[in-house]
């Protein structure tokens, strides 16, 4: 018998029962829906904190003095000064996976201007510091290489900053501010950035030359920490091992002594931050794919009643010349065509009720076609194994018995 | 004239818990082209289970079995599948129609299994035997919407839409009133004439004085196989017979 005729058949089947194909459907289409729905959830928190976490740096690798000893007392982050410019020359010119490097040093104090005052913070760092901390000037321009080399009394502020000093939708641009009595003129105001997602104000800062904060403010040649930019975030690994090895060779470090510095990476952050919306994301699609396989034991419960039911179809079916394949076909492709059916319309449900909830929840939501592909692919071998039993027992009846079932 | 069926020696036996049942004690016959045969037996002479292995639905444990020259006791499950689609045509006591399905689509079905015939040929050779059995005004009905001896028409219009080498039917008027029964018998009759091959399988003496003979079974063995020599016309006592007056 060709499939034609065996769709036609199974179609007419459904069609007998079609309360009871979309009671049966109806256990499918929850579980594709679900799988799909939670996915989509899943996936869409993982997204929101990724961009959350991209937003503070362009594959962000921070280098930061540490574990260094002293008569075996271990010192504090910020009263050590293992980071040089030299370091920072050297990552600059002879590391192949970082594109921009800058030389950060930071201070926290009240900025005055006028007669009003803030606490913020000063960033010290170099041009490429925008690119690696995903930033923009909004107005103004941003300080130059000779600036950096004049150490220029000339800073970047943020709205914060503005909105603290100035009052809301002032431009400052040109005025200049005090920070620890040194006067500094405002060439550029930052585009806004908002809190991220840690709730920190990342519009609160005063960005200058690196060279003015050490020594104008702090007084002070060491670095305290140098931000890298990595070429791509799937290099993150083979940009940490090369800097690694040319700080190492550069501060000397002996084979089996501990590393005078540490090496952060957003991957790290974004790793940590990922890995439970990962495990949320697999606990829900578990559950999700549960009601699947509750969905597909449906089936094959029906089936199971479908054959009793049909035995003696089945016996005349056989009698007047069907082989024990054609049976088997007939009830299998019944079985595929319930869970592909409700397949269908499982993802039709999923990929609604996931709208849904975006639009009412405002929840990020990304469907994948993997996920929807998956679910698909799942509930169609679903059909097939689920159905395999039933349609067994229907192709090895006996036909002399099947024919006269009562 | 042509052997369509020759039967050398059955044997069938059936093991039932312990003991082993002899249904069938060597039987041998020889049915020829164009035959009207009723098996006749009381129940548990063995008749059911000669009827399956005439239609080749059960193999014989002994014994060889000749089906339009073909070994039927040799042949596995699948080649006996496609005998029964091409060589016979089954008519059962309670006709076996498809629920819910149209008089065409029900004659189509033998032909549904037969990959060498398509969809236009299956559809006019459905429509052909249902005319054959005077249901040419009844193609699109479904099964819940007819009689029973309009369905026992049915069923003997899907039994005769592949050409086969014989007819077997089991009671197949056995759930008909006498009037309907005489009908289906005229129409038996009727195929008879035409050349067809039918063995009428019943408990019922009374069908055995309309065809051309009559093997009676008993305890698993035949124990007489007479030719009729005054076949009955059953379309006269379907005249004879009372009309419905009510």
């Amino acid at each position: 018998m060709n499939l034609t005729n065996l769709l036609k058949i199974a179609f007419r089947a459904l069609l007998n029962n079609k309360v009871r194909g979309f009671l049966t459907m109806l256990g499918i289409i929850i579980g594709v829906a679900s799988v799909i729905t939670m996915l989509a959830i899943g996936q869409g928190s993982k997204k929101s904190i990724q961009e959350n976490i991209s937003e503070m740096g362009t594959n962000l690798v921070m280098v930061m003095p540490g574990a260094d000893m002293r008569g075996g007392v271990k010192q504090s982050r910020s009263v050590m000064e293992t980071l040089k410019l030299t370091d920072y020359e050297a990552l600059a010119n002879e590391t192949s996976y970082i594109t921009a490097v800058s030389p950060v040093v930071n201070t926290s104090g009240q900025a005055i201007y006028g007669n009003e005052n803030t606490p913020t913070t000063v960033y010290g760092g170099n041009e490429e510091y925008l690119y690696i901390k995903q930033l923009k000037v909004e107005d103004g321009e941003m300080f130059t290489d000779q600036d950096i080399r004049a150490s220029a009394k000339v800073c970047l502020i943020g709205r914060t900053v503005v909105d603290n000093l100035f009052g809301e939708g002032a431009n400052p641009v040109g005025k200049s501010i005090r920070f620890n009595k040194i006067p500094i003129r405002i060439i550029g105001v930052m585009e806004e950035k908002g809190y991220n997602s840690m709730g920190m104000d990342q519009d609160d800062y005063i960005l200058m030359p690196y060279t003015s904060v050490q020594k104008r403010i702090l007084a002070i040649t060491h670095l305290e920490s140098i931000y890298c930019s990595v070429v791509d975030e799937s290099f993150t690994d083979e940009a940490i091992a090369e800097i690694t090895d040319l700080l190492r060779r550069n501060h000397k470090i002996g084979l089996g002594d501990d590393d005078d510095f540490n090496i952060r990476s957003m991957q790290e952050l974004s790793e940590m931050l990922t890995s439970t919306t990962d495990m949320l994301t697999v606990l829900l699609a578990a559950v999700a794919g549960i009601s699947l396989l509750v969905g597909g034991i449906g089936i094959m419960n029906i089936m199971y009643v479908s054959v009793t039911e049909r035995t003696r179809e089945i016996g005349l079916r056989m009698s007047i010349g069907a082989k024990g394949r054609d049976i088997l076909a007939q009830f299998l492709i019944e079985s595929i065509l319930i869970s592909v059916t409700g397949g269908l319309l499982g993802v039709l449900l999923g990929v609604t009720a996931t709208w849904i909830l975006h639009a009412v929840t405002n929840f990020t939501t990304v469907i994948q076609p993997w996920s929807v592909i998956l679910s698909f692919a799942v509930c169609t071998i679903t059909g097939v194994f689920f159905g395999w039993y039933p349609a067994r027992k229907a192709s090895s009846l006996d036909p002399i018995e099947a024919i006269r079932f009562e | 004239m042509k052997k369509i069926i020759e039967l050398k020696d059955i044997k069938r036996d059936f093991v039932v818990g312990n003991e082993i049942v002899h249904a069938l004690r060597g039987i041998s016959f020889v049915i020829e082209e164009g035959e009207f045969v009723t098996i006749m037996g009381s129940s548990g002479s063995g008749k059911s289970t000669l009827l399956n292995t005439l239609g080749c639905l059960d193999t014989p444990t002994q014994g060889s079995y000749y089906l339009a020259d073909a070994s039927i006791r040799t042949m596995g499950r699948n080649d006996r599948a496609t005998i029964r689609n091409h060589k016979i045509g089954f008519v059962f006591q309670s006709y076996n129609l498809l629920a819910k399905t149209t008089a065409v689509e029900n004659v189509e079905l033998p032909l549904m299994y037969n990959p060498n015939i398509s969809a236009s040929v299956r559809k006019r050779k459905a429509i052909e035997a249902l005319t054959a059995v005077g249901l040419a005004d009844r193609l699109y009905h479904k099964s819940n919407q007819m009689s029973g001896g309009q369905m026992q028409r049915v069923a003997i219009a899907r039994a005769l839409v592949n050409d086969p080498a014989v007819i077997l039917a089991d009671e197949a008027t056995g759930n008909l009133d006498t009037r309907t029964s005489f009908e289906i018998l005229v129409l038996f009759q009727k195929l008879h004439a035409m050349g067809r091959t039918i063995i009428f399988v019943t408990h019922n003496p009374e069908i055995a004085k309309y065809c051309g003979r009559t093997i009676k079974l008993r305890d698993g063995k035949v124990v007489s196989d007479t030719l009729n020599p005054a076949v009955l016309s059953a379309k006269e006592t379907l005249a004879s017979l009372p009309l419905p007056n009510d």
